[in-house]
């Protein structure tokens, strides 16, 4: 479980994040939405610790991460696995070699528990024959399934996805939100997905959380979304008229 | 991990740059004989003096200096640009989301890698500009090989072997220092990948100027 208390960021002198207070479940996959601008991307990085927030308290299971010393927050970075928008492989290495690179930084594992350890993950993504490819020549689709590979190489508590389906086909997205909901389930990891793609949040998210200017405005599950009072909320949901008119006729046949 | 990181960037920047290190020894050495020879030529100097003006400005400014600038463009920009490629396409916050120290494990081999390897090329490149210029003073007629070595070992100071080194070792850290953290600290997509490269290659040949008269002045 991953709780967060009274968060807040400034750059300079512009409040991004207005005290943000959420708790997020293990084995659910949290999503963090809202329109660009709105201050997930900083939540997420605050979380993770590429940000220093202002004022606030971040806790993973209990423990705080803030003021920790560094020791103790290489531990705790150790149980996290991250996804990132432009699945962040490493150009130099090997599909293989990107999902190695954490066993190889932090473990104690031979070359060959290594190497099996890898066909595994390769394996949960389906991706077993790509190994050998560098990252330029395999699919963006493909790039995020190594992304997620590399994530789950260690054994992982807690996973982020920044925006994991940008820059995707609506089929291959599926495919990738499918997997993360596959993988939180199966390891009971406390999943938070930061994104903007309706899709998603009705297809695969638990617990939905709702960014408006730095401040958080409302949270629930994908049915009591829809039937949210809150204007702002609505109009982010709705912004297609193709939705919003699927909606109404859904309603209508009901 | 750290190890293997040292040895990759020891054999990019050292086998990477050889080709043009030693492209730039060989004309340089040719030329400087020349054009030693061409303000020389007096009955009354003996052609001995062509080695040793060739090999002590060789040890002294030649080889350092140009090597030096010619990595600053090569090497400098190189560093900072895989750097700042790195830093935006998010791959250094996937290290430290992991836990890596990402400016030791990025930085710190290829730094170290420099300081090992850049004074390696300087003695190459001071090597190959002698004995290209005793080869053209000798097939041109200028002087003769043995003249030249003559002259050469006459000339050879311990003192001047040891600023030559202290040169490329300085000019090793700056270049790879300064490439280093303007490539770290690289943001704005492709475009500010651009311009720390740029500031780079600018702010290490600056200082590599500045720093070869700092120490010219501090030794000699």
């Amino acid at each position: 479980m991953i709780e967060v208390t009274g968060l807040r960021k400034s750059f300079e002198g512009r409040e991004v994040l207005k005290g943000i207070d959420a708790v997020f479940e293990p084995g659910k996959i949290n999503m963090i939405i809202g329109a660009s601008g709105s201050g997930k991307t900083v939540t997420i990085k605050c979380m993770v610790g590429l940000i220093e927030p202002d004022h606030g308290d971040i806790r993973y299971s209990g423990r705080t991460v803030l003021g920790l010393h560094i020791k103790e927050k290489k531990k705790i970075r150790q149980e996290i696995g991250m996804l990132f928008q432009s699945a962040a492989l490493f150009d130099s290495m090997t599909v293989a070699e990107n999902v190695a690179f954490p066993l190889r930084m932090f473990t104690k594992q031979s070359e060959a528990e290594i190497r099996e350890r890898v066909a595994f993950c390769l394996h949960r993504v389906e991706l077993d024959h790509a190994g050998p490819k560098y990252p330029a020549e395999i699919s963006g689709g493909m790039q995020k399934r190594v992304g997620i590979a590399r994530a789950i190489a260690l054994d992982i508590k807690y996973l982020y996805c920044d925006e994991p389906n940008s820059g995707l086909d609506p089929v291959t997205s599926l495919v990738i939100d499918h997997l993360i909901k596959e993988i939180t389930e199966e390891y009971n990891i406390t999943t938070i997905i930061n994104t903007h793609d309706m899709n998603s949040i009705f297809e695969v998210g638990d617990h939905i959380m709702y960014l408006y200017q730095g401040q958080k405005l409302w949270e629930g599950s994908p049915t009591e979304i829809v039937e949210s009072d809150i204007p702002e909320l609505q109009d982010f949901i709705f912004a297609s008229p193709f939705i919003r008119n699927a909606y109404q006729h859904k309603l209508k046949r009901k | 991990m750290y190890l293997k990181e040292l040895f990759k960037e020891m054999n990019k920047i050292g086998i990477g740059s050889l080709g043009i290190v030693i492209l730039i020894s060989v004309f340089l050495g040719m030329v400087t004989t020349l054009q030693t020879a061409y303000q020389l030529i007096v009955a009354w100097i003996p052609p001995s003096v062509i080695g040793e003006i060739v090999t002590e400005t060789s040890m002294l400014e030649l080889a350092p200096t140009i090597t030096g600038l010619v990595l600053a463009g090569r090497v400098g920009s190189s560093l900072a640009s895989e750097l700042g490629t790195m830093r935006v396409k998010e791959q250094i916050d996937a290290l430290d989301v992991m836990g890596v120290n990402s400016a030791a494990f990025l930085v710190f081999p290829k730094i170290l890698g420099s300081i090992i390897v850049i004074p390696m090329l300087v003695v190459i490149a001071t090597f190959l500009m002698i004995m290209s210029g005793a080869f053209i003073g000798n097939n041109t007629g200028i002087v003769p090989y043995n003249e030249f070595v003559e002259g050469a070992l006459d000339i050879f100071k311990v003192k001047v072997f040891v600023l030559s080194l202290t040169k490329a070792y300085t000019f090793a850290f700056m270049i790879s220092s300064i490439s280093c953290y303007q490539g770290y600290y690289s943001s704005g997509g492709a475009t500010g990948v651009g311009r720390s490269s740029t500031k780079a290659v600018v702010w290490s040949c600056v200082l590599i100027l500045f720093s070869d008269y700092i120490i010219a002045q501090l030794f000699l």
